[in-house]
């Protein structure tokens, strides 16, 4: 199968990139969101954690709800797909789901008692810290590559199959990834002693972010041959430099901007744009497979007719989504201010 | 090790377990939401600050379960694709497309205005948050259409071909898939059977509020009679109108799936003249019969085909593996219509209290009420039990076995995962609820927390009560908690 060349614009690409898209908005809404929940253990104080939690409430069922476009989004345009890659995954999806619960809950349930409100923090911690280490695993697995049956078009490895110490490596690598979301976002958002020790936070949690980043980046095309020839075979691996060039610059930009400049909302960006590049790095890994090395998206795309239903829903929705969206998150802008809280 | 058999039932059981636990959140929260949403209309269009008063005693609680409602809802979504993995295979191309739409059109539009329905009035000014109460509400409409429409075409399957290779399900006209033959009637029933649940829920909190001061009545708030009202009017209009839906529906389901009525019926034997209303029998599905059978001759006949001696075929014109469990359809489905019937009675009864002008002032009533308040989640459990154990041993009724539906799993995987569900859902779920119960115990009152305290700030926001005061009233009120 050629790997780049002949990739006409069909509706199975586009639904490649819409669901990329949704998995992407998934990771950068969601992830500053449970990596503000692990960074609730370094902060005790009640006042403090209060601020946290409130800076995400109005909006955090909305970045879940991109995780079930994702699952939903693959489900209807590569049910082959998603029929052998969660099966592959059982462990760590159950496991994330479960971990979803204890953290969504605690959003409403923290409120509603006193004696048992470090219980439900201890379930938003947990939570959140479970659930970001259980999609790294599952996105490092699906790296690795999964066993599959191709004649029962079925999963035929083992349910522990996913745990190798590549994967752990990536599920720490999420959730330290997350964290930096969680501390730029929370730059943003307070202000204060809070603000300042996000600041440190966010520096730190920046310099571990890049090195797992590069231990990841390193790895990955030693998984399988197809990940090697693609970004050191022959000319692309100007490619991959240009890349990782890219990544220290961003890196560069919030490093300054945090610590030199001081600035509120510009350390958020960047690592946004670190995100994103690396998800760029990751298809370029994957396309155009969809269970790498085995699985070509077109092999398990579902029928034009279908896609073709659903674009049209896509096409009208996604952009009026975007956009009351963007309106709740500017209805709630600006700094908490804790001096609003309850007392 | 790898027991393919014991895989499929545990996997079954799980999918039970978190549908059943799901599915009672949205029962509640798709009429409240309409509720909370005719409440903000109500209280904007008479100023009478009984009606704001209601909205912010009632969206406490909605908030608490719909919250629930999403986490058990995130797990559903991704069920399909780890425990029915074959079954995902084949119907994707088919359900996946207005599952899609589900998540586009309702899930986004539910979480996008929820904050601020919840947290947003002072922000955003009367009127748009209308529109977000509103939104919110439409949201939860369109995500039982969309769903219920999948559900409905598992069981009566429209609009597709079978491709000979893969053995995929491929869509050939969706309009077909969507409004297959018994969507129209899951769809009304069921949205019925929410808005029921939802009025015998307020309801019931009502009758307790009247009930504890039913020596002092002056100290009853207006917005506790005025919620028993509407709940009360809610009954006396919906329960015979679900009462008719569900008939339509069982007229529906013999045209479609015969073997399901019988085991509704507990007809193992076909009648040539006339088959008989089965009130209570033990059926025995070892030997093909009901035992202890009491029935009212002919009745079923007149009931299900309008005719006292239609003729009626009976589960003897089924081959034995593919009849569904019969007791359990027998049984659910009769504390389902039982319960169809005592709302009716309710329905009635709050009626001519009204009539009398004594509907504040009816203690046996407001017992009765109190006794039903969990009456709709009962009843639509039952329901669902019903339909979908008497789909079996299908999963896409007539095409797809659910024997041949499950994932390649180790027995091994899908034991542990369904322990530590039920663990966690009977600990959080129990949590929660007892949250609501507790919420539900405080009577509405003109001091319910002023939004204002809560909205004018970005960060008061999940939690709508003030918490430590609210716990600390609590505290005094249950010195044990
Ligand atoms: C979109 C699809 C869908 C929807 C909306 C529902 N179900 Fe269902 N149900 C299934 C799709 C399904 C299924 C995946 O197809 C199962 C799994 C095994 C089977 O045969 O059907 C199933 C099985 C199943 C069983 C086990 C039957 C058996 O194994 O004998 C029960 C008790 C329920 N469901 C109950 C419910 C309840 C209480 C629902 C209320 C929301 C519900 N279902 C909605
Ligand atoms: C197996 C079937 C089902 C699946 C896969 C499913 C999936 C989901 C998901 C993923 C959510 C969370 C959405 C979010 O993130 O905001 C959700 C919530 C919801 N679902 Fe389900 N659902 C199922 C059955 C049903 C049924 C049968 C109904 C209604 C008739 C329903 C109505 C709702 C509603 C109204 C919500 C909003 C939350 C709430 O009100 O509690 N669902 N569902
Ligand atoms: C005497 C009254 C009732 C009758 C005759 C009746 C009839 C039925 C029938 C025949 C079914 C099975 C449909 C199928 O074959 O798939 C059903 C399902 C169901 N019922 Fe009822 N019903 C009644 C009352 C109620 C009440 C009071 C509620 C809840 C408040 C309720 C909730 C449901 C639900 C949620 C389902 C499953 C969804 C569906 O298939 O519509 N029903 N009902």
């Amino acid at each position: 199968m050629p790997l780049t060349e002949g990739i006409s614009f069909d509706l199975t690409v586009i639904w490649a990139f819409l669901i990329a898209f949704a998995v992407l908005v998934y990771v950068i809404l969601d992830g500053f969101d449970l990596g503000l929940g692990m960074l609730f253990a370094a902060e005790p104080e009640t006042e403090d954690r209060d601020v946290m939690m409130n800076s995400v409430a109005p909006v955090w069922d909305g970045n879940e709800t991109w995780l079930v476009l994702g699952g939903g989004g693959l489900f209807a345009a590569f049910p082959l797909a998603y029929s052998l890659i969660l099966p592959a995954l059982y462990a760590p999806i159950i496991a994330m789901l479960l971990a979803l619960i204890f953290r969504g809950v605690a959003f409403e349930f923290r409120w509603r008692t006193t004696r048992w409100r470090p219980v439900w923090d201890l379930a938003f911690i947990g939570g959140s810290a479970l659930a970001a280490l259980s999609q790294g695993i599952a996105l490092g697995g699906l790296l690795q590559g999964i066993v599959i049956d191709e004649v029962r078009r079925a999963y035929s490895g083992g349910w522990w199959d996913w745990l190798t110490p590549f994967t752990l490596l990536v599920g720490v690598a999420v959730m330290v990834g997350y964290m930096l979301l969680g501390a730029t976002w929370l730059v943003m958002k307070t202000s204060g002693p809070l603000q300042d020790r996000m600041r440190t936070r966010a520096w730190i949690l920046g310099l571990a972010t890049v090195g797992f980043i590069g231990a990841v980046s390193l790895w990955t095309p030693f998984l399988q041959d197809g990940y090697y020839s693609r970004w050191f075979g022959g000319i692309r691996i100007v490619l991959a430099a240009g890349v990782a060039a890219a990544v220290l610059a961003l890196a560069f930009g919030m490093f300054r901007t945090l610590r030199v400049k001081h600035h509120d909302y510009w350390p958020f960006i960047f690592a946004l744009g670190m995100f994103v590049l690396s998800f760029v790095g990751l298809g370029i890994s994957m396309f155009p497979y969809i269970v790498p090395t085995q699985i070509t998206i077109w092999e398990a795309a579902a029928p034009e007719a279908s896609q073709i239903f659903m674009l049209i829903g896509a096409a009208v929705l996604i952009p009026i989504i975007l956009i009351y969206t963007a309106y709740s998150y500017w209805v709630f802008r600006g700094k908490v201010d804790p001096s609003e809280g309850y007392h | 090790m790898f027991d393919t058999a014991d895989a499929v039932l545990l996997a079954r059981i799980q999918f039970a377990f978190t549908v059943s636990f799901h599915f009672l959140f949205p029962a509640f929260t798709i009429g409240l939401a309409s509720f909370l949403a005719v409440l903000n209309g109500l209280w904007l269009w008479t100023k009478d600050s009984k009606y704001l008063d209601l909205f912010r005693y009632w969206v406490k609680i909605f908030a608490l379960a719909f919250a629930m409602g999403v986490v058990s809802g995130i797990v559903m979504s991704y069920q399909f694709g780890t425990n029915w993995s074959v079954f995902s295979d084949r119907a994707g191309p088919v359900i996946g497309a207005p599952m899609a739409y589900e998540v586009l059109s309702a899930f986004f539009l539910e979480a996008g205005f929820l904050g601020i329905m919840l947290f947003g009035r002072d922000r955003v000014g009367p009127a748009l948050h209308m529109v977000a109460c509103v939104a919110v509400a439409l949201g939860t409409a369109f995500s039982a259409f969309w769903i219920l429409s999948v559900n409905s075409w598992m069981h009566t399957p429209a609009g597709f071909e079978i491709d000979a290779e893969t053995g995929q399900f491929l869509p050939t006209d969706f309009w077909q898939v969507i409004f297959n033959p018994s969507f129209p009637y899951r769809l009304m029933h069921t949205v019925t059977a929410a808005y029921l649940t939802t009025a015998f829920i307020v309801g019931g909190v009502a009758a307790l509020h009247l009930l504890r001061h039913r020596h002092r009545r002056d100290r009853v708030s207006p917005a506790t009679r005025t919620m028993f009202s509407m709940a009360m009017w809610m009954a006396t209009i919906f329960a015979p109108v679900q009462i008719f839906l569900g008939d339509l529906h069982g007229l529906n389901t013999l045209e479609h799936q015969p073997a399901k009525v019988m085991a509704m019926e507990g007809h193992f034997e076909s009648h040539p003249d006339g088959a008989p209303l089965y009130l209570f029998g033990l059926p025995n599905q070892d030997e093909q019969r009901l035992d202890y059978a009491v029935g009212i001759p002919k009745l079923s006949s007149l009931i299900l085909k309008h005719d006292l001696n239609a003729p009626l075929a009976g589960l003897d014109t089924i081959p034995r593996e593919d009849q569904p469990p019969v007791a359990v359809v027998f049984w659910s489905f009769r504390i389902m219509v039982a319960l169809g019937f005592a709302m009716l009675g309710i329905g009635a009864w709050s009626l001519w209290a009204r009539v009398r002008g004594r509907l504040d002032d009816s203690p046996m009533l407001h017992r009765a009420a109190l006794v039903m308040a969990p009456s709709g989640l009962i009843a639509v459990l039952a329901g669902w039990i019903t339909t979908e154990v008497g789909r079996q041993p299908f999963t896409v009724y007539g095409f797809l076995r659910t024997a041949d539906s499950a994932a390649p799993l180790d027995a091994a995987a899908v034991g542990s995962s369904l322990v530590a569900f039920i663990i966690v859902y009977f600990a959080v779920f129990g949590a929660g609820t007892y949250y609501i119960l507790r919420l539900m115990n405080r009577a509405p009152s003109s001091a319910e927390p002023r939004l204002k305290d809560v909205t004018d700030s970005p960060i008061r926001t999940a939690g709508i009560t003030p918490a430590p005061q609210q716990a600390a009233r609590h505290r005094n009120a249950h010195p044990g908690e």
